[in-house]
């Protein structure tokens, strides 16, 4: 496929693997900030590749993940009204809230649809008059300027059945709080590529100087997160912290106009509770003044619900790498994959739930190792450091960051 | 593959009494009943229909019998490539094909809306009737009943089927062992993601049509391309869950490992594409016309070819092996020449924010 192929090639991989391999001196940890880059990781398996020179820490940047408790338990509460069609992408509708999540709601009755574009939303609103019509806007900066485009869409047709619940997030202010945690592990960052294409670099910066740390711009195909982990290992083994661009072919210094404009339009920053992570100031967007009649939590008088997160969950600790995930009590009996306590089960990247499934396989008699000729040691059993889901083989600690509580 | 069915275009053989439309009554047993089954169903399964009455009888020769029952339930009744009628005998005709069965009989049974137009309704029966004399199989004896509005989408069917094994061959998951070579029979992902380019009214550029066909007479080549019955370990046609759910079945109820060579793994790039963009795992979309096939190793080269020598096996691979480690687990192995575990989705895969 023109324009992916290129960024899959086996042999290219291969080169960078080594230049990567003969230039790390030591074992680097770096986090991926994007719950895509995440999943490419994992699927491709680049983890293991570069095991003994980087140790990925999985990154906060999966909306599924770091969706709090309280605003899935808004957003079941809304999709479970008679007049309501609540509309949402797809994998949100798995999250557990505090009791059920929204396909139990569905079974029960509710109107729940799940949709690819928050526009399909607004029309699903256009066609239903006599219906309410929420959607639930999450995600971070990339998938933001789509649901302020279908907020300006809706105040151009006159829609009044139409409301969404904001749940956004921003990824500089988490990469703060993961840096000014006394407990932080992370030496370098590939920033998420395609929020840096509606965003822009220029938030990077500032954090490059007052952390010290290298952030790499890096894209999402094997090629592409070999190509920033490369800048991002000779950057640390240099010692030069700077902010570098290895997405140039979607990403420019200055971002989207368009979509910032839009964004700036539609949203005003808030603070935001991160599933996992606790209250980050200033991390989140909600809808701005000139707007707030579309906002569903007021809307539909959901402001006030209030639901602590299990305090069964010790996945602030694993994510600090302070605990491994199998020593937490609650691992494998009150929570599974099935009925998933905090944010590391939720997601199948999850640094829990990596580990479960993992376990599953060595109970089995078999391993996860690395076969190609890059010289890695094999299973990745070896729990390097923190909390390590072997899955992950360099043992990264999965979702949400290493920062966790206290910031 | 038949053409899609414009149900625009349909006109009924004989008009039916007064209406364009399925009443409560064509499901009560009376005139309307029997005007349905002679003016709308024998007319479109043709040469495939059997006589009327309430049971079929079938000659059966030697061998032991295979018994499979399956609902289509699918949702828009017509897709690009298929319908939900081409679906129901097909799909039938597969799951008999998987125990190695021949096909000898097949049964439909309709649950109709009130109000569901008459030419949609024959148009499914026409698909039927021709999926059916396509395949060589008829379809004997069949039931409709109507539901009021609401209580049903349109249509549903349900398709049984009779099958014979012949003597000699044992099929099933259960027999996989370690050191089993693993085959596809084509591409996969391709109904699936048909089925979602219009459920979603989503365009990719160019129309990915089902690849719903009949496996029965592929499974014939195979059995006969081994000589040795025994040979065949297990079949597994991989619909609802894709490649993935087929793959991880047989290895838990074989008590078998599986290392899939995902690099050979054949998925088209529309298909690709489409699934990128949804952010699906084109291994766990469906399929309905495609063969997953464990043999002896000492036999693969055999099956692969007879399976390339038919037109619906042209781009058969050899994808993997199945291994005495980690018994009930899969494993992907990637173009880097890393793994990864490969498991069935909870429920239904859902398309990924990021």
């Amino acid at each position: 496929m023109k324009y992916l192929d290129e960024f899959r090639d086996p042999a290219a991989a291969r080169a960078l693997v080594e230049r990567i391999r003969s230039t790390a001196t030591r074992t680097w940890t770096v986090m991926e900030v994007c719950g895509g880059q995440t999943h490419s990781i994992i699927r491709n398996g680049i983890d293991q590749l570069l095991e003994g020179a980087v140790e990925f820490i999985h990154g906060p940047g999966c909306p599924v993940c770091v969706t709090p408790l309280e605003m899935i338990d808004r957003a079941l509460e809304i999709a479970a009204r008679d007049d309501v069609i609540f509309c949402s992408f797809g994998d949100m509708l798995r999250v557990p809230g505090s009791k059920h999540d929204l396909f139990s709601v569905r079974a029960r009755g509710g109107d729940v649809r799940v949709v690819y574009s928050p526009l399909d939303a607004t029309r699903i609103a256009a066609d239903n008059p006599d219906r309410q019509v929420v959607f639930f806007g999450v995600g971070f900066e990339t998938t933001a300027p789509a649901n302020a485009m279908s907020v300006l869409h809706a105040r151009r047709l006159g829609l009044t059945n139409f409301s969404v619940l904001v749940s956004h997030v921003l990824v500089p202010p988490a990469m703060t709080a993961i840096l000014s945690s006394p407990t932080n592990r992370v030496q370098g960052f590939l920033a998420a590529g395609h929020v840096c294409t509606v965003m822009g670099t220029g938030e990077y910066g500032p954090l490059v100087e007052r952390f010290g740390v290298p952030i790499v711009v890096t894209g999402f195909e094997p090629l592409d997160l070999l190509e920033g982990v490369r800048q991002v290992v000779e950057l640390l083994e240099a010692g030069t912290p700077e902010l570098r661009n290895a997405y140039p072919r979607a990403v420019t210094a200055a971002g989207n106009a368009v979509a910032q404009q839009a964004l700036a339009d539609v949203f005003t920053v808030t603070d935001r509770q991160w599933r996992g992570i606790g209250m980050i100031p200033e991390s989140g967007w909600t809808l701005s003044e000139r707007y707030a009649e579309f906002d569903a939590e007021q809307r539909f008088g959901v402001r006030e619900l209030q639901v602590a997160e299990s305090d069964q969950c010790h996945a602030g600790e694993v994510l600090q790498g302070l605990l491994k995930p199998n020593q937490c009590p609650a691992f494998g009996t009150a929570c599974t994959p099935r009925t998933p306590l905090g944010a590391t089960m939720v997601s199948s990247e999850g640094a829990c739930a990596a580990y479960y499934q993992f376990r599953r396989l060595e109970s089995a008699g078999g391993a996860l190792a690395p076969t190609s000729a890059t010289g890695g040691a094999s299973a990745p059993t070896s729990a390097t450091g923190g909390a390590s889901a072997p899955t992950s083989a360099t043992g990264g600690a999965s979702a949400p960051t290493s920062a966790a509580a206290g910031v | 593959m038949s053409e899609r069915p414009d149900p625009t275009n349909w006109v009924c053989p004989l008009p039916l009494r007064d209406t364009s439309r399925i009443v409560l009554g064509h499901g009560g047993g009376g005139i309307l009943s029997e005007e349905l089954i002679e003016n709308l169903f024998l007319p479109a399964f043709g040469s495939a229909g059997g006589p009327s009455r309430d049971s079929a009888v079938l000659a059966v020769p030697g061998g032991r019998i295979a018994l499979t029952t399956d609902s289509y339930v699918v949702n828009p009744l017509f897709f690009p490539g298929g319908n939900i009628g081409d679906l129901a005998v097909n799909g039938t005709i597969n799951d008999l094909a998987c125990s190695g069965a021949q096909p000898i009989g097949l049964t439909a049974g309709f649950i109709l809306e009130e109000g569901l137009e008459l030419e949609v309704l024959g148009a499914v029966a026409e698909a039927m009737g021709r999926a059916a004399a396509a395949a060589g199989v008829g379809i004997v004896t069949g039931d409709t009943k109507v539901v009021g509005r609401g209580g049903a989408d349109g249509l549903f069917v349900n398709t049984a089927g009779v099958g014979v094994i012949p003597d000699g061959v044992d099929i099933g998951p259960q027999r996989a062992r370690p050191g089993d070579h693993i085959i596809v029979s084509g591409n996969v992902g391709e109904h699936g993601v048909a089925i979602m380019s219009v459920r979603e009214g989503i365009d990719f550029g160019t129309t990915v049509t089902t690849d719903s066909a009949p496996l029965h007479r592929m499974v014939a080549a195979i059995l006969e391309s081994v000589g040795d019955p025994n040979a065949v370990h297990a079949l597994r046609d991989p619909t609802r869950g894709g490649l993935v759910a087929a793959v991880v079945e047989i290895a838990r109820t074989a008590g078998v490992g599986v290392e899939l060579d995902e690099q050979r793994i054949p998925v088209p790039e529309t298909v690709a594409s489409a699934c990128g963009f949804l952010g699906l795992d084109p291994l766990q979309v469906a399929n309905e016309g495609k063969l997953v096939v464990f043999v002896d190793p000492s036999y693969s080269e055999a099956v692969l070819a007879a399976i390339r020598s038919r037109p619906e096996g042209a781009d058969a691979a050899l994808i993997g092996r199945a291994v005495a480690d980690h018994p009930g687990m899969v494993v992907a192995r990637t173009a880097f020449g890393t793994t990864r575990i490969v498991e069935r989705e909870l429920g239904e895969q859902l398309p990924r924010i990021c």
